[in-house]
């Protein structure tokens, strides 16, 4: 019996226990992954007891078990989530032909590359967020970090069954470059721009979990519709935890929010006089994260997508109820492009603007959010509003990437941006200031200043319950 | 359609950035993608069409006559997501059959011309692959001596026309991978059907790159080679480049002139009327500095220029004409003592570039998709480099008349070399050893029986004979299919040994030109009509 299951220590649904490849794929790659987690993965607390949530099943309930748990000891599964009955193609060109659960040779490429930009984005924002622990602003949020860490090292677990279970010795190479590349790092920076910013503070974390994260919720569930069955499945199941770490993000700016309202009213305007954020840093962190999220949707006008879309690889979000014409071959969609300087509207074949189509979902689901953050500022009787800036602002990938834009979205001169950008978009001043009103906070119960407390505890445990153990 | 130019210098690029340190040159593509050189596509990503590759070429020749003094080059880019994604997609799902063929005949030769000039002059030239470089980037990166990869997880080199297009790919980067740098095939053949290509380690075990290196050394790496490069090829640094400036043509009723030819076009026939004049060598340069002094107003240097954008022009510019008939006016004299100027100063490296430019021409001219026929009548001259090029033509007509000769030179035995690396008259008599022999040396005045006998000349005609015939071989010519013309020509004109060169082009017109017109690339389902489009390619199964 192989090593990587003697003690049915890996929580799977894929007949591990009979899969010889798999195991002999594990065995190897498994200690890299202890290595990278230990190197790389939360620092300073490996070695303590957290209250953790572990998939041990896809059984209601099963998904979420919470007991105490180290982390370099947390059982990292595989979880594919029950069939679709239908077990169609749900849209493209092979759409209502029975699913493929092995590989389309012909979309093997396509596949790999669909399947390991995914992946690289799990093991990079543990990267990202590893020194965050030492400043956590309450036990709750240290234990919401390390979940939301432990989480997306499970998904790139995820992800690595399906680079061994069907892609061979390329798959296998492809699972260990995943844990070479670094978040950040000149010479092995992680594939996509937004897993290479540096995530200092909490501020950002929370940034990162609700906007950056949320692209991963929409990438995943338009790979859940993928003609490709395991993929589908996988991601399905993803989904099912990705909820978590976007509540996170969602809540704790909420908190932040609410609390710089407070100091705002009780400094007559200027929380930092009482180590609070102040309400335009936050908008800038939103303006910084929100436009980085952005681009990972890819290019507004793509052929890839295109592809990927007529291939059955990659739907949109929630195809089978929101879409009618699942083939959509003919068609356009209004694109705005810069022509001449001047932003005119034009028609683009629907199927090369799938990217768009899925950013226009991603910010309806943030305008959702914005609007409940708002909210709190009108009960808090402030005339301040939180923003979205425009689509168009602050881009690095795309057809706007080349061209200056203000947060309404106006074209204006590179010299406007230049000059204003600080007031736009999180600067260096502001980050010092964030790290430097950043302090651990132990005390179970207690929150820093700059964060109210959360409505309630995880797992309905009180608020001063012990979720980390020091 | 306005004529395309394919003139043009550095105060008027928009596409490359070139930066001189000391005796490295680095140039940088940086495509404007609004610059197309014909509406209808943007040139996104570092993608290139015609007008990005006419600067190279441009550069490449000012490298050779402007900067003697370098020792090496850098080819890198200066757009922040890829080094190159090739040859424009849609550009070439936009263009006709004919332009697609020459704009790859073009983009090949811009390769070759800067193989040969890196090899003639000495110099080092790699390629710095930072980010992606697909098919003609990767090709571009062929045909440098070295290939460098950053090594960052996302640099990679590619050969996707196959996966992605269904065309050949890098115009012609199959015959440079395993003939040039020799990859083994197997490996190349897996390496040709992935879209994404190559990464860093892999790409370097598998030969596809010479070397690989972390962003954050790799520049200073490379300047360390570069320098030991300069060590290696020392006393250079005093050399003075000359200035290569405009070309002046005139098109005034139908004939385009220049200061050493004319091109008179007859559109209705078909065919175009190339005479060179040669001018009296009394007065020429007779050292060195004086041929330096005269820089691009040298004679032979202007005739080579002018003939090769003469070409050009036919070539894009011209469709429909079929023959090109070559005259010569002037004295038999004259040409050789110009052919000797250049005989005595081998080893200056002006004269040096000269010839290879002239090799060069001639080159070109046998690659060109059109027939040629010499006329050599009274007051022809064809001696030397000028009989060199009726040696290049398809067929050459002889008037045996008192006072019409030709000369041999030692231009005629090795200096101007054929793309094969033989001489012409070594093509010519591949099955006549005795004749070629001798032919050897001998530099007499040659009247049309004995050129005749000697195999130089396709018919020797009196007087009544010539006045019959050559106007009927020139209609004939010209009536029969241009296809088969144009397949049959560079069937014959390149018997003799294969070279890396003659199966680039080899290969490109054959398969290339083929898969253009096939359905499964350019029908109305084929894949490089579809390319970018939403729906995918349909293709006809069978194996032709």
């Amino acid at each position: 019996m192989s090593k990587v299951d003697r003690s049915g220590k890996i929580p799977n649904n894929v007949d591990l226990a009979g899969d010889k490849r798999l195991q002999r794929a594990l065995e190897h790659w498994l200690p890299l992954y202890m290595e990278w987690w230990n190197d790389m993965g939360p620092a300073g607390f490996q070695t303590n007891d957290i209250y953790l949530r572990t998939a041990v099943s896809i059984e209601s309930g099963g998904w979420a078990n919470f007991d105490y748990v180290k982390m370099p000891e947390y059982r990292w599964g595989i979880f594919l989530a029950p069939t679709d009955s239908t077990n169609t193609i749900g849209f493209g060109d092979h759409y209502g032909k029975p699913t493929w659960t092995e590989i389309p040779g012909e979309y093997r490429g396509n596949l790999r590359r669909i399947i390991v930009t995914q992946a690289d984005t799990e093991p990079a924002s543990v990267e990202q967020q590893r020194f965050l622990g030492t400043i956590a602003p309450s036990l709750y949020d240290m234990r919401n970090l390390f979940q939301v860490n432990v989480e997306e090292g499970r998904h790139l677990w995820a992800m690595v069954y399906l680079l061994f279970r069907f892609f061979g010795k390329d798959g296998r190479d492809e699972a260990e470059e995943l844990l070479c590349r670094r978040s950040g790092d000149e010479d092995k920076p992680r594939i996509l721009n937004a897993f290479n910013e540096p995530c200092d503070h909490w501020l950002s974390f929370f940034c990162f979990t609700h906007f950056t994260d949320r692209d991963g919720k929409f990438q995943l569930a338009s790979l859940a519709e993928s003609g490709f069955e395991p993929l589908a499945r996988t991601c399905d199941f993803m989904l099912t935890e990705e909820a978590h770490h976007l509540f996170v993000g969602e809540s704790g700016l909420d908190r932040i929010i609410k609390r710089s309202a407070e100091l705002t009213r009780e400094t007559d305007g200027d929380p930092m006089k009482a180590g609070g954020i102040p309400l335009d840093m936050i908008q800038r962190s939103i303006n910084y994260w929100f436009t980085y999220s952005l681009d990972l949707f890819g290019g507004e006008i793509s052929s890839n997508a295109a592809n990927f879309f007529a291939e059955g690889l990659k739907g949109r979000f929630k195809e089978k109820s929101r879409y009618e014409d699942h083939i959509m071959k003919e068609g356009v969609k209004i694109i705005p492009q810069v022509v001449n300087n001047v932003v005119v509207e034009e028609q683009i074949p629907y199927r090369n603007t799938i990217n768009e189509v899925l950013r226009d979902e991603y910010i309806d689901d943030v305008q959702r959010a914005l609007r409940k953050w708002n909210r709190t500022l009108e009960k808090m009787e402030l005339e301040t509003r939180i923003t979205l800036p425009s689509r168009r602002f602050h881009r690095h990938q795309g057809i706007y990437s080349n061209h200056a834009f203000d947060p309404e979205g106006n074209l204006i001169t590179e010299e406007e941006l230049k000059k204003n950008s600080d007031r736009w978009l999180l600067n260096d001043e502001d980050n010092d200031y964030l790290v430097s009103i950043m302090h651990q906070v132990i005390e179970p119960g207690k929150m820093a200043n700059w964060i109210a407390p959360p409505a309630r505890g995880i797992n309905g445990q009180p608020l001063d319950f012990e979720y980390v153990r020091l | 359609m306005e004529p395309i130019s394919f003139q043009v210098d550095p105060s008027r690029y928009r596409h490359w950035d070139l930066e001189k340190e000391g005796q490295v040159m680095r140039i940088h593509m940086n495509v404007d993608p609004d610059f197309p050189l014909r509406d209808g596509y943007e040139l996104k990503l570092n993608s290139y069409d015609l007008g990005v590759d006419i600067e190279l070429a441009d550069i490449v020749r000012r490298l050779r006559f402007e900067h003697p003094e370098i020792t090496s080059l850098v080819i890198s880019s200066n757009h922040d997501q890829v080094f190159c994604s090739g040859a424009n997609i849609h550009m070439l799902g936009i263009s006709s059959h004919s332009w697609k063929v020459n704009f790859c005949k073009f983009t090949n030769e811009t390769r070759c011309e800067l193989e040969d000039w890196a090899a003639q002059a000495d110099v080092r030239t790699i390629c710095a692959v930072t980010g992606p470089c697909a098919g003609g980037g990767y090709e571009l990166a062929l045909a440098c001596d070295e290939i460098w990869l950053i090594d960052d997880g996302n640099s990679a080199v590619s050969l996707p026309e196959t996966p992605l297009l269904g065309v050949l790919p890098g115009t012609g980067g199959l015959t440079r991978l395993v003939d040039k740098r020799k990859v083994r095939r197997d490996r190349a053949d897996v390496f040709c059907t992935l879209a994404e290509g190559f990464k860093g380690k892999r790409a370097l075990k598998w030969g596809l790159v010479d070397e690989i290196a972390p962003r954050s050394i790799f520049e200073e790496k490379l300047q360390q080679y570069l320098d030991q490069i300069q060590q290696q090829r020392p006393g250079r640094q005093d050399r003075q480049g000359i200035v290569l400036g405009p070309i002046e043509v005139a098109d005034v009723d139908g004939v385009r002139s220049s200061s050493t030819l004319s091109v008179a076009y007859q559109p209705e026939k078909r065919t175009a009327e190339f005479t060179i004049e040669v001018p009296a060598v009394s007065g020429a340069p007779s050292t060195p500095a004086e041929i330096h002094a005269q820089g691009d107003s040298f004679w032979p240097l202007r005739l080579a220029r002018e003939l090769e954008d003469a070409l050009l022009d036919l070539r894009v510019n011209r469709k429909g004409i079929g023959l090109c008939i070559m005259k010569t006016k002037g004295n038999l004299d004259d040409i050789l003592g110009w052919d000797r100027i250049l005989i005595e100063h081998q080893g200056d490296w002006l004269v040096d570039q000269i010839l290879h430019l002239t090799t060069h021409v001639i080159q070109r001219m046998e690659r060109t998709s059109c027939s040629f026929f010499a006329l050599i009548e009274q007051e022809s001259c064809f001696g030397g480099s000028l009989l060199e090029l009726a040696l290049a033509c398809d067929r050459i007509y002889m008037l045996d008349e008192e006072g019409v000769q030709i000369q041999r030179s030692a231009m005629n035995e090795g200096l101007l070399p054929m793309t094969t690396d033989i001489t012409r008259s070594e093509c010519r008599l591949l099955g006549e050893k005795e004749l070629l022999e001798s032919n050897q040396g001998n530099y007499s005045r040659l009247d049309a029986s004995t050129a005749e006998q000697m195999g130089l000349v396709t018919e020797a005609l009196d007087e009544f004979d010539y006045a019959d015939m050559v106007p009927v071989a020139i209609d004939e010519r010209v009536s029969l299919s241009p296809d088969s013309l144009t397949g049959m020509e560079a069937n014959l004109r390149f018997a003799g040994p294969e070279n890396l060169e003659s199966k680039v082009f080899g290969r490109l017109s054959a398969w290339q030109n083929w898969i253009f017109i096939r359905p499964n690339a350019t029908g109305p389902h084929g894949a490089l009509t579809l390319y970018g489009r939403p729906e995918r390619p349909d293709f006809a199964w069978d194996r032709v």
